[in-house]
């Protein structure tokens, strides 16, 4: 199982800001999880935006990277405080 | 000093502790950010602050020691809001301490650039017409490149 958090604006995409999954077989890359979530909650590419982030185990990764050793991810629209 | 929490924040007190801690400094400016009344969107009800622990502390710390890198400072505190604000209420507050006045004034414009563009936080604004995420605007990253360009020169 991985917790998977989705930030900000897209939290309303998602309707939750947290869950546990079971990532099917054939998920292999970030870009994979972005596409079948994108598909799974009929975001119309939200997460499929080049400013949206993703983070494995709370380091920002590529688009390539493996989800292997993924126990945390998360979903980071546009960030900003102050 | 980085302080990221949903504990209310009293500017005046923060910089009390502060003056405190650099005495001796010589020159020390300070910055606070409320909630402000009204938005674009009509009058403001809420504002709600979502960060993403350790990463945003740790970002945070990042752009601090970046800033000590380039101006001397004797001192820097930097206290954060998360969770429900409403109008008035401290979401940031950000001192630097120095010998002399340019350094802290630079340093506190430098770390708000960070805060407001590149810090780990996301804000949900509340108004009569309901809750919309606030991005940065297209001023904030504008105003963010001002120090990439004085390092590139």
């Amino acid at each position: 199982m991985v917790k998977v958090i989705y930030f900000g604006r897209l939290s309303d995409v998602s309707g939750t800001s947290e869950e546990m999954l079971d990532l099917p077989q054939g998920l292999e890359t970030t870009s994979d999880l972005r596409h079948w979530l994108d598909i799974r909650f009929e975001a119309n590419g939200a997460l499929l935006e080049p400013t949206v982030r993703v983070a494995i185990n709370s380091e920002i990764v590529l688009d390539t990277s493996s989800l292997d050793d993924a126990n945390e991810i998360a979903f980071m629209p546009p960030v900003g405080g102050g | 000093m980085i302080r990221v929490s949903d504990e209310p924040i009293v500017a005046a007190e923060a910089l009390s502790e502060f003056e405190r801690r650099v005495s001796d400094a010589g020159a020390i400016v300070s910055f606070t950010g409320q909630v402000r009344p009204v938005s674009a969107a009509g009058p403001v009800a809420q504002l709600f602050l979502q960060a993403y622990f350790p990463m945003t502390e740790r970002g945070i710390e990042t752009a601090l020691q970046q800033a000590e890198q380039r101006w001397p400072l004797s001192g820097a505190l930097i206290v954060h809001r998360t969770g429900e604000m409403h109008p008035g209420d401290t979401i940031v507050f950000v001192a630097t301490a120095s010998k002399h006045r340019r350094a802290a004034f630079e340093a506190a414009d430098f770390l708000m650039d960070y805060l407001k563009t590149e810090a780990v936080f996301w804000k949900k604004e509340t108004t009569d017409g309901g809750e919309t995420w606030i991005e940065p605007r297209q001023d904030d990253y504008q105003d963010a490149a001002r120090w990439q360009t004085k390092e590139a020169g």
